[in-house]
């Protein structure tokens, strides 16, 4: 018998063909959390005090729907979604660094008066992300360490009988 | 928000969560021990939820904002039953990792739920 469906645990060589596998399922659960509480705190600081800092408030949501988006894209398979997928967490990236360093140099440029990472005012890239103990600025890093190593299979190309 | 229950609870998140990270890293699937410590953790979230509803009759009130405690509170709630069902389907080492990646954002939470009930003030 042809024992094409034995399932031999450590033993998987099969090509991946999504990126939701191993290690790549623990990237996928980190960035969901982290969008939850985006989402969350951000849905939060809007209904209850937008007019205290709205800049860094709307940048924040923006921020937790980014993150969500780039949770999905990471889960889905193809092309496309890849391509997704590097642009959101490069948007993070680019976000993290540029509200990061706004938050300590200029924090008046985000309308904020309270920069505590912990504070009131806290959005998901204040300080780096500091109040989320660093993990803004470190996901993206890995999040695109890891899109590098696990590009979509190249599609086969496409052999048509010529020499019927 | 009891002071004593929620660091005790806090405590709980963190040592359940280093040992199922640990577990996953070296390689053993998610097992009684892994999914006996998230559920300690998903029981400690119950009871704290208990403690939330019961306190306003006590006189038991949060320094900060009450919605913003129950969206962190319901929030804590869900992760780790989302864990353990994810570890039920997807049974491999890195299930494991997740669950305590589960317990140390709760334990997270469950800090920031303090604050928000302890020190946040007008």
């Amino acid at each position: 018998m042809h024992p094409q469906n034995t399932i031999a645990p450590e033993q998987v060589t099969t090509p991946m063909t999504s990126r939701v596998s191993g290690v790549g399922r623990l990237l996928i659960v980190v960035y969901g959390i982290l969008a939850l509480a985006a989402t969350g705190r951000s849905v939060f600081q809007i209904i209850d005090r937008f007019g205290e800092a709205p800049v860094a408030f709307t940048l924040s949501a923006v921020a937790a729907v980014v993150y969500i988006v780039a949770t999905i894209a990471l889960t889905a398979p193809g092309a496309g979604w890849y391509r997704v997928a590097w642009v959101t967490i490069s948007f993070e990236l680019a976000g993290v660094l540029i509200v990061g360093t706004l938050s300590l140099l200029a924090p008046a440029v985000l309308g904020l008066t309270n920069i505590d990472p912990f504070g009131r005012q806290a959005t998901v890239w204040s300080v780096y992300g500091m109040g989320y103990l660093l993990v803004p600025l470190v996901l993206p890093v890995l999040g695109m360490l890891w899109l590098a190593r696990h590009r979509p299979s190249t599609v086969a190309p496409h052999t048509p009988a010529a020499h019927a | 928000m009891i002071e004593w229950f929620t660091t005790v609870q806090i405590a709980v998140a963190c040592v359940s969560g280093v040992l199922c990270l640990v577990l996953g890293l070296v390689g053993r699937l998610p097992g009684d021990v892994s999914m006996g410590a998230v559920a300690v953790v998903e029981v400690l979230l119950i009871a704290q939820l208990v403690v939330a509803i019961v306190s306003a009759p006590f006189g038991n009130h949060p320094t900060g904002s009450l919605a913003e405690f129950y969206i962190y509170l319901i929030s804590a709630v869900i992760l780790p039953v989302a864990g353990g069902f994810w570890a039920l389907i997807e049974h491999t080492r890195w299930s494991t990792v997740i669950l305590g990646v589960v317990c140390l954002a709760v334990a997270i939470m469950l800090y920031r739920m303090s604050q928000i009930w302890f020190v946040q003030g007008a």
